[in-house]
């Protein structure tokens, strides 16, 4: 399996390459791999009640991390909707971009993330399905973000990131709670987090276990839009119409519901996981649904409604009895297909007209009657009517409630208000730019002249949508062909029990049944109803969602995201003054402050430091008259730069003193300190020489006398350390061993040496980089100097 | 500072010390020098040109941009570290070629290693003097 995950991504990154061979053909090669993977997968799809197909692979032994992959009925479902729209997708973008200068980029983005989308539906492994949960997150960011070149994309990609980000995190965080708790609960490090096993294990009595589920749940909240993170969702309405159709409607956004399916085994039993589920997916439901009958962009309403539909899914698996399962499945196989298809008919029209804006839209029938087919049976799915698949899902969503005893009522009645937004909602979107008399939504308004002018997509545009809405139209006839293929596989792999599904368009006449379809015929017509007078009431819905805008959590995100910046930007301001005085005041305040500790608890114990110096066996034991003298020449040569008038006798001076060290050093048989000292003395002379006249005069600062006890206690604390660590008597087994070691280790005699770049190179190479960063560092000041003065003096 | 004898002096000894910088470089692992050594005395050579001519004088013998070289600088060392993958031991051990060379020099990825040192040093402070001498 994961061969079927490693391709996509192979492909995804030659893709470009690909493109530049083929031109627009590549496309369609593009379009193959999804078609192959997903037959390949569907073949081995089990169709028995909770069989699977498993696979695994070591990965992070270390870590208790496996590849382990798992294809049942839910992650099978999935794989198919990925590849079968994945490759419908990718013709669509094909042809909807085909003059875009970026399409080489879209083929290979898409791939990449159907190659991660299938990893996290096919994962049995937490983490493994964590890494392929944060790249569609990446990809999803590359992808809503297309168009780079426009504020809003950027801003909308970054919106989508940083909150699924953040969901991801906690995501990541509950997946290692659960993995701690099923460590303790007794299972081996390798299965602690393989989902499969963790579903039949009962760890609800573990402390960690609440807090496990409730990180979990908002990752899953955050990616499938649940409120109140939804509002990421309608920004991403950017990305190319392509790119909505397959994330943010039919995938991507899924992703959130799936994991909440697949970890229903596991936590279903929970009265938490029921209540959360069950009410921020109703809450979701309703608001979003109301929501969308605001826009006038047919891709915004597009947005909230999946938003909507997304609650419903999260709101049956809360209630998860049987029925409610099988509602879940059945209306997200139905969903992915008829808002997939709607997307794209939706990019067709923006294709044909230049607009997305229902008002402007009408009368395109005779334009584009192929579009138009699809839409009205897409449409008809999205409202549930009959015969569509969309019906079938309708139908057990409402038996799944009126089968519940407690809360039964209401979240009929929330689905029922929300089902009625949503037929009225499907009418205005999908029949009406086809079907409205000439003169547009507004009866009066001009109707866009691009309509006048419009035409039908071509092939490849009109295929996807063609297929899907047939498909839906299929399946809600002969609804058994779904029951029996994936159907009761899927519902019982969310359930971790078998469900049986046995779909059928007409129940016979029960009162169950009759009640069941009286709702239907009900909402059916309050959402016509509803239609007629959205056209009316439109501008004043979308005035009222506009005010609650402003205060909703879009509004929350925009504050917070400021903020962040302006307080960073406070931070900044306050620790980056600009000025070399306070940085090296900080640097050696902080040296001073963080290494008294050390220094004094030195001189505390035992000997004080001076009987160290003295001793018989200490420091100054023994000393020659010549070391004296250069000690005493050090110190001259300090002190007179100190004291010298101009900056050139205080460069020379300091040169002096450094070459003075390095004379030290020889003479105490440390020759590449000496070289290296010497070398650096005379650099640093031609550097400050360089630098010279760019300095300010030398003059008498007022806060020369803080300065001085700084440069004092820093000196001070310098010369503890020294002798705190030369007074230490280190065991001498680490030189000798290295000096032994250099020559048969790392054939060389020159100890530093060898230490430098072998036994230690790690170290070097920090070193290096850090040498490297500091000359691009000054390098970009300069230059960025340079640019500003030339800036002022042209300006 | 346009003296004619510092550079005509500069002429003759750039060279010399561009020579031993590579001296001290190769002798490093068994002799005082090495990779820290011998860039600081490439720089010392460059600089010395700077300062004898110009910053583009310069530039045109150092050949190639000093970002150039410290990229490749930091390239080399980490890749001489990462070629002990390849033979299946930890990163940054170091891989010895049998054949010997005379006055003790050994052939190896430390080798590559010191190289990758030398150039960055070279590089990063040659980009930093070089841009001064330019203003």
């Amino acid at each position: 399996m994961l061969w079927t995950i490693l391709i996509p991504l192979a492909v995804a990154g030659v893709a470009p390459w690909l493109h530049r061979v083929l031109r627009a053909r590549a496309i369609w090669l593009l379009a193959l791999v999804p078609v192959g993977v997903g037959t390949a997968l569907a073949l081995r799809v089990p169709r028995e009640p909770l069989g699977a197909w498993m696979e695994a692979a070591e990965w992070i032994p270390e870590l208790g991390i496996t590849l382990a992959f798992r294809l049942d009925g839910l992650s099978g479902t999935f794989a198919l909707l990925i590849c079968g729209i994945g490759a419908l997708v990718l013709l669509y973008a094909g042809a909807y971009m085909r003059t875009d200068p970026h399409l080489h980029r879209m083929g290979g983005l898409l791939l990449l993330f159907l190659g991660a989308m299938l990893g996290l539906v096919l994962s049995d492994d937490l983490f493994v399905l964590f890494v392929f949960w944060e790249l569609t997150s990446v990809a999803s960011y590359l992808l809503i973000g297309f168009k780079h070149e426009k504020q809003e994309a950027r801003d909308a990609a970054q919106k989508a990131l940083l909150v699924t980000g953040a969901g991801g995190l906690a995501l990541l965080a509950g997946f290692v709670l659960l993995h701690s708790a099923a460590s303790d609960a007794g299972l081996p490090m390798e299965q602690a987090a393989r989902i499969s096993v963790l579903a039949a294990t009962d760890l609800s009595g573990h402390h960690l276990f609440t807090p496990a589920l409730l990180l979990i749940v908002l990752g899953a909240f955050s990616k499938s839009a649940q409120m109140p993170l939804h509002f990421w969702l309608p920004s991403a309405m950017t990305a190319p119409t392509p790119v909505s159709a397959y994330l943010h409607s039919a995938t991507m956004v899924k992703a959130g519901v799936f994991l909440l399916a697949r970890l229903n085994p596991l936590f279903g039993d929970s009265a938490v996981w029921h209540v959360l589920l069950t009410v921020t997916g109703a809450v979701t439901m309703l608001v979003a649904a109301a929501l969308a009958a605001g826009q006038s962009d047919l891709k915004r309403i597009l947005a909230y409604t999946t938003v909507s539909v997304l609650g419903t899914l999260t709101m049956l698996i809360g209630v998860g009895t049987d029925l409610a399962i099988k509602a879940a499945a059945v209306y997200l196989v139905a969903h992915a297909c008829y808002k997939a298809a709607l997307f794209m008919i939706a990019g067709s029209l923006e294709h044909a007209t230049g607009t997305r804006d229902i008002r402007q839209l009408g009368g395109l029938f005779r334009a584009m009657p192929v579009t138009a087919v699809s839409g009205v049976l897409a449409a008809f799915s999205m409202a549930g009517a009959p015969p569509l698949f969309g019906f079938v899902g309708k139908e057990l969503l409402l038996k799944a409630k009126l089968d519940l005893e407690q809360l039964g009522v209401v979240l009929l009645l929330v689905a029922t208000l929300a089902n009625v937004f949503l037929i009225a909602l499907a009418l205005a979107v999908a029949i009406w730019p086809f079907f409205a008399p000439s003169a547009g939504w507004l009866r009066r308004g001009p109707r866009s002249a691009a309509c006048r002018l419009a035409h039908e997509a071509p092939l490849p545009m009109l295929a996807g949508p063609l297929l899907l809405a047939i498909g839906g139209l299929f399946v809600g006839l002969i609804p058994g062909v779904f029951d029996r293929a994936l159907g009761s596989a899927m519902a019982s792999a969310i359930g971790g029990r078998p469900i049986m599904m046995e779909l059928k368009l007409w129940h016979g006449v029960s009162p169950a049944a009759l009640t069941v379809l009286g709702i239907s015929i009900v909402t059916l017509t309050l959402g016509f109803l509803l239609f007629l007078r959205l056209r009316a009431w439109l501008t004043h819905i979308a005035a009222v969602v506009a005010r609650l805008g402003r205060r909703g959590p879009a509004r929350v995100y925009d504050l917070a995201l400021t903020g962040l910046f302006a307080s960073a930007d406070r931070v900044t301001r306050l620790t980056q003054t600009g000025s070399l005085r306070q940085y090296v005041r900080v640097i050696l305040l902080v040296l001073i402050v963080t290494s008294l500790g050390v220094v004094l608890s030195a001189a505390l114990d035992g000997r004080p430091l001076s009987h160290r110096l003295v001793s018989a066996d200490g420091l100054l034991a023994a000393w020659y008259w010549h070391e004296l003298v250069l000690v005493l020449l050090i110190l001259t040569g300090a002190t007179a730069a100190l004291l010298s008038r101009s900056h050139v006798s205080a460069i020379a001076l300091l040169g002096v003193t450094g070459l003075l060290i390095a004379a030290l050093f020889a003479l105490f048989s440390a020759p590449d300190l000496a070289i290296t000292q010497i070398l650096v003395e005379a650099l640093t002379v031609i550097l400050l020489v360089l630098v010279l006249y760019r300095l300010p005069e030398r003059t008498e600062h007022k806060a020369r006398f803080a300065d001085t006890a700084i440069a004092l206690a820093a000196g001070a604390v310098m010369a503890g350390i020294v002798l705190a660590t030369a007074a230490l008597h280190l065991p001498a087994t680490v030189s000798e061993h290295l000096a032994r070691l250099a020559k048969p280790g790392a054939h060389g005699r020159n100890i530093v040496n060898v230490i430098l770049v072998d036994f230690r190179a790690l170290d070097t190479l920090g070193e290096i980089t850090v040498v490297a960063a500091a000359g691009l560092g000054v390098y970009a000041l300069i230059k960025l100097y340079r640019r500003r003065k030339a800036g002022e003096g042209t300006s | 500072m346009k003296s004619l004898v510092f550079q005509a002096t500069t002429r003759a000894v750039t060279p010399l010390l561009l020579a031993f910088s590579l001296f001290m470089l190769l002798r490093g692992h068994n002799e005082p020098g090495g990779g820290f050594i011998g860039g600081l005395l490439a720089v010392a050579a460059f600089a010395l040109y700077a300062l004898a001519f110009d910053a583009r004088r310069a530039r045109a013998l150092l050949g190639v941009s000093p970002q150039t070289l410290t990229a490749t600088g930091l390239l080399l060392a980490t890749g001489s570290g990462g070629a002990a993958w390849l033979a299946g031991q930890p990163f940054m051990a170091g891989l010895w070629l049998s054949a010997a060379l005379p006055a003790e020099l050994k052939l190896g990825t430390v080798l590559l290693f010191d190289v990758g040192v030398y150039l960055v040093v070279l590089g990063a402070a040659a980009l930093v003097l070089l841009t001064l001498r330019e203003g």
